[in-house]
């Protein structure tokens, strides 16, 4: 299959991108063009316009601040799994970049690209919901800020209004002392994610919890307190060996917390008598089944022991000692 | 003859060894390696267009109308314009076949998602596609067969309404069958039941069929590059279909990325470009897609209900099984809808001598894309059915499953062996390459590690699998099945050029099996001449003797045999010559190393060809006016074909939480007889391991109700990658076969006939603690999980059988060692439902 025809306008700011995406009624916007591209060819897109926003200088940046980094929404897989930019979560975002599709995907493929896709079971909207990340929209009205678990709708769908692009996303830096934990388990290295269990918790123990996967729902995003292991105790397995060990679980460096108000805006339940003690047999063992059900899963039996399991091992991996 | 001997490599300090038996490196992959292969795509011919196929949306339909817009109407062909070009008809002379006429575009009805309606030219295949989207068809739907069990029933929707039924074909193996039934009676013998499935699933080689068609009108003549492996047949086909002489058809096939069986087929496609460029007077090209060759390349599904007897000592009494193929809506040309049936009752046997045998095949018309062969054919899903039933009877017996099978392997004394159904093994020792895989694989240290478990809490299973592999069949094979071709001779034409370099001409097609390298090792072997001064020519009709092709693991057999025989005819050329010319007798004189080597000195064979064609005035008198050109014909001393044979043998770790499966190990033990390329060999094997792998574990087209493929990408279409195919571990043996040239056997399929059963077996025996069994390939984790969770799940009796129709009868046979059988559950009641689904295979055991 071959695209049906389009035109295609390659702007050097951001203003031009959002005057070409104004002027051209279901005009798309091109990043890596690792989605859209076989959308084009198999004609289950046929935009009049590309807009293709890699060479606006804007979008390739990369901005620190005291409490967070905006990552620009061109910056590629695998510039994040290079460390070439700087990382906020102490080698988290590099650990995930690393398992996106193959390599070839990861040197066109960019962040801003995966966020707007909304794929479901797509790595980056896992875990920046975990990280509590904000995607930064512009628009012709002007440039705003959206929690990530309020931008993505569903699958493949967000809250980017018609002639809206994303330009970046913003990451909170994580607490000294806090553990992550991610696990993705899909039928072949490269490919999307059947399940993916995200576990980001802080040096309190209290932790967020992200489920996703191969789903019609976007991310399921849960908290719960914990301090090892509670989560699956009774089925807990080892860390996966594709992993390699000095990667599983670090404790991040300098900076301070970012908030964690986006779960509990969610709506989501608190785990249930969350244990206030730590290690050991002390600890009350969770069982992901029963967050992931009271957390409101959707999904067959299969799924669910899939996003179980990833679960649990995300959680074992960021408390593995 | 003297001349033809295996070196053994690196033997003594003589010059470095490149005959048969070097691990040479491939001559071919100078240009492959380095991206300057050339292949269709590559093909550039002045004014050429592009086209593209308007395909049918549904699995079943009445086409109404066809409307396309005047503007376009130059441009956009269907069916009715196809005036004097006949359909595709692949008939066999099997009794009871029943012949589907396959059009070139869609005839009043479509019978498969993908099936061309209308043909599309324009200037670029985007353009081609955009005219595809203007033409609107109005379907009538009709009830579609989406399943194989589903067609056989009664009242079912008909493919092909004047038939009756959906039924290409059924056939019927019996061998003193009922006897078992004394053993039976006696209480000495013990079964299983098994009903298991092989999904259906898509060739993927990486490049896909590609076609460009011009007319010379200097020539009158036709010419076809395609995308083959059988460029000889393909005209064969074009001339019947298109009502040309057979010379007015040139076929060539350039650089083939990979065939796999898919290349063998005569395509809808090519005709419709035949066709056009010849309306339109403008060449014309066709590439397929990733997605139309994903809807094209099906093969592989099979259905069997198996029943396995042995004495309870573990020595097999009887093999009872009923199979299903899905054949799809057509009989594709050449080897027609019921090449794998036809196949299964003579491959079923396996490697194993037992008295009583019965086997009823049924190849069922479906709305389906036409099931075509690939790399093992049958052979893959048979090895899966009876090789997986094998373990679950030595699960049942309580013993090891490679006991039971030495207990039946046909024994190496017993060579050459004519088994229950009529095949006839040439050579080798079967028991031995069973030893050397469960060496090699560590049977007892495995078992010792599943006593102490796995730190991980994986479970881990080993698992083996047999298969012969028949390679080179020849006429009396094919006779009997009557398909459009039947091979013959297979020959070459040799001839040394003015400077004394060697040509070598065949009409077999090399696309990754490196005969560009192993036939000129055949001849080096023979004339000495230096690899770099031998060029082989292939893929191109004008060019090349009539071959039905490369398939079947036949080209070392039937082309090596016919370049040694070609170049032995040259050689005794080239002796009376250099005789002459070293004033030596005839008798005094042979070839060693390149040199005619006399009493008194010597002259380099390529000198003695300068001599033929340059200084005539030097040759003796008496010499053979023929010169040093020629054709040879070869024919094996039988041809029911050579029997390699293997072992594979796995090794897994099972992730009972999530339903994955991680290969440990992995173990070939092969019998290829004598290898003219380990090297080669080695890669073949690797590669149809690889494959074999994605049947086992991954590669699945799913169809649903209404007849749609579920794959059409290749993000839903899994292929193992480097991550999921282990290092394979090859061990090789060497028996020659009496009856070839130099005592080498086909090789070319194996490594894809037994991972999906050596690998099942390995889950199975992982999982046995669990109760739980896998008879479904691919072997997903969702499948997995299902079984688990089905463990305690109803069984089925031992001996149930399917009747006419596709529903379960009363049980046959009574095993003995029931108690007593219980009934079929109503879970799997007669019908699509009571089947199962697609992942619910049901075995049972009577005791």
């Amino acid at each position: 299959m071959k695209p049906a025809a389009f035109d295609y306008v390659r702007p050097s700011t951001v203003a031009e991108a959002l005057d070409a995406l104004r002027g051209t009624p279901g005009a798309r916007v091109l990043a890596g063009g690792q989605t859209l591209g076989p959308m084009l060819n198999l004609r289950l897109a046929q935009p009049a316009l590309l807009v293709d926003i890699t060479r606006i200088p804007e979008l390739a940046a990369v901005t620190e601040e005291a409490d967070g980094v905006t990552i620009g929404a061109t910056v590629t897989h695998a510039a994040i799994e290079d460390r070439r930019s700087p990382d906020p979560t102490g080698g988290f975002l590099a650990r995930v970049a690393r398992g996106i599709g193959y390599r070839a995907v990861r040197t066109r493929g960019t962040i801003g690209g995966s966020l707007a896709h909304a794929d479901p079971s797509a790595d980056w909207l896992a875990c920046l919901t975990a990280l509590r990340a904000e995607v930064a929209i512009a628009g012709s009205g002007g440039r705003r800020r959206v929690p990530i678990a309020g931008f993505v709708r569903g699958a493949m769908e967000t809250e980017l209004a018609p002639g809206e692009l994303v330009i970046g996303v913003r990451i909170p830096r994580l607490p000294r002392g806090a553990r992550f934990g991610f696990h993705k388990i899909c039928r072949k290295a490269g490919e999307f994610a059947d399940a993916i269990g995200v576990v980001i918790a802080d040096p309190d123990g209290s932790c967020v919890c992200v489920s996703a996967g191969a789903t019609t729902n976007p991310p399921l995003m849960m908290k719960t307190v914990s301090r090892r292991f509670e989560l699956g105790q009774g089925a807990s397995r080892s860390v996966p060996s594709p992993v390699a060990p000095e990667t599983r679980t670090r404790n991040v460096g300098e900076g301070q917390g970012g908030g964690d108000s986006q779960a509990s805006r969610l709506g989501v339940p608190p785990t249930p008598n969350p244990s206030p003690q730590g290690g050991g047999e002390s600890g009350r063992a969770l069982d992901a089944r029963v967050l992931l059900a009271a957390a409101g899963f959707a999904g067959d039996t299969y799924d669910l022991a899939l996003h179980a399991a990833a679960l649990e091992r995300a959680f074992n991996e960021a408390f593995a000692p | 003859m003297a001349a033809f001997h295996r070196e053994g490599a690196g033997e003594g300090s003589g010059p470095v060894h490149q005959g048969i038996g070097a691990r040479l490196l491939r001559k071919e992959d100078d240009r492959f390696m380095r991206g300057r292969g050339e292949y269709v795509g590559d093909i550039r011919v002045p004014g050429m267009q592009e086209a593209a196929f308007l395909r049918s949306p549904l699995a079943h339909a009445r086409i109404e109308a066809i409307r396309i817009p005047p503007a376009l109407r130059d441009h956009v062909f269907v069916a009715q314009d196809l005036q004097g070009v006949a359909p595709i008809r692949a008939d066999t002379s099997l009794p009871g076949f029943k012949s589907s006429v396959q059009p070139v575009l869609a005839t009043g009805k479509v019978r498969h998602v993908g099936e061309p309606i209308a043909l599309c030219v324009a200037p670029t295949r985007a353009e081609a596609e955009d005219l595809a989207a203007e033409i609107d068809v109005d379907f009538e739907p009709l009830p579609v067969v989406h399943d194989m069990l589903q067609g056989r029933t009664p009242g079912a929707p008909l493919v092909h309404e004047h038939w009756g039924d959906n039924l290409f074909l059924t056939t019927t193996a019996d061998v003193a069958f009922e006897a078992v039934r004394e053993a039976v009676t006696a209480g000495t013998a013990v079964s299983v039941t098994r009903e298991l499935r092989t999904s259906r699933q898509a060739m993927c080689p990486l490049e896909g069929r590609g076609v460009v068609a011009s007319w010379s009108s200097r020539l009158g003549q036709l010419v076809v590059w395609s995308s083959t492996q059988q460029p000889h047949i393909v005209r064969t086909g074009l001339a019947e279909c298109l009502g040309l002489d057979e010379g007015a058809i040139r076929v060539v096939a350039p650089d083939v990325g990979g065939g796999f069986g898919y290349k063998g087929i005569l395509l809808p496609e090519e005709i419709a470009l035949s066709w056009a460029t010849r309306r339109l007077g403008r060449p014309l090209r066709w590439l397929e897609d990733r997605r139309e060759s994903l809807l094209n390349a099906n093969c592989r599904e099979h259905h069997y209900l198996i029943t396995v007897y042995a004495d309870t000592q573990g020595r097999l009494l009887a093999i009872d099984c009923e199979a299903t193929v899905d054949s799809g809506a057509y009989s594709a040309y050449p080897f027609s809808a019921c090449l794998e049936a036809g196949q299964i009752g003579s491959i079923l046997p396996g490697l194993y001598d037992f008295p009583h045998y019965r086997c009823r095949t049924f190849s069922v018309a479906t709305n389906k894309p036409p099931i075509l062969p690939y790399r093992g054919v049958a052979r893959t899903g048979v090895c899966f059915a009876l090789e997986v039933t094998l373990d679950a009877l030595a699960r049942k017996l309580g013993i090891e499953p490679t006991q039971l099978r030495f207990k039946s392997l046909v024994r190496p004394e017993q060579m050459p062996f004519d088994n229950i159904a009529g095949r006839h093994f040439d050579s080798g020792d079967y028991p031995e390459a069973l030893r050397r895989a469960v060496a090699a694989i560590g049977l007892e240290e495995i078992r010792a590690r599943q006593r102490k478990g796995e730190a991980d809490g994986r479970r881990i299973g080993v698992g083996f699998a047999m298969y012969t592999e028949q390679g080179g069949h020849g006429t009396s094979v094919y006779a009997a099945w009557g398909i459009p071709f039947v091979p013959g001779y297979e020959q070459c034409q040799a001839r040394f050029t003015p400077d004394g370099a060697l040509e070598l001409r065949i009409g077999a097609h090399s696309h990754g099996q490196g005969m560009e390298t192993t036939l000129s090792q055949v001849a080096h072997s023979i004339l000495g001449v230096s690899h770099d001064r031998i060029r082989l020519v292939h893929g191109d009709t004008a060019e090349t003797p009539y071959s039905t092709g490369t398939w079947g693991s036949r080209s070392m057999i039937m082309s090596g045999g016919a370049v040694a025989t070609a170049c032995e005819m040259l050689a005794d050329r080239v002796l009376a010559i250099g005789a002459g010319l070293l004033q030596a007798r005839r008798e005094d004189v042979g070839i060693e190393g390149g040199w005619v080597v006399g009493p008194s000195g010597r002259i380099a064979v390529g000198e003695v060809a300068r001599t033929w064609y340059r200084r005539p005035q030097d040759l003796p008198t008496n010499v053979n006016p023929a010169g040093l050109e020629l054709t040879a014909g070869y024919k094996a001393k039988r041809d029911t074909g050579t029997f390699s044979y293997a072992a594979h043998a796995a090794a897994v770790a099972v992730d009972t939480a999530t339903g994955e499966v991680e290969i440990l190990d992995y173990v070939v033990v092969e019998d290829g007889g004598v290898l003219v390329n380990p090297m080669i060999v080695d890669g073949q094997i690797i590669g149809g391991t690889a494959q074999g792998i994605g049947t086992a574990l991954y590669e699945e087209v799913a169809f649903d109700a209404q007849g749609q493929p579920l794959a059409s990408t290749l993000s839903d279409y899994l292929l193992p990658g480097p991550a999921e195919v282990p290092e394979v571990r090859i061990v090789h043996m060497e028996t020659p076969s009496p009856y070839t040239r130099f005592g080498q056997k086909g090789i070319g399929e194996g490594g894809s006939i037994a991972p999906p059963a050596a690998i099942a077996n390995a889950i199975n025996d992982a999982l046995k603690g669990l109760g739980a069994e896998l008879l479904v390939s691919p072997i997903t984790p969702r499948r997995i999980l299902e079984a688990i969770a089905r463990a305690d799940a109803p069984v089925i009796p031992d001996g149930a059988m399917l009747a006419e129709g596709g529903q379960r009868s009363d049980p046959g046979p009574r095993e003995a060692g029931s108690d007593s059988l219980p009934e079929v559950p109503d879970s799997l009641a007669p019908g699509p439902a009571g089947r199962g689904s697609a992942s619910g295979m049901t075995g049972g055991e009577g005791a």
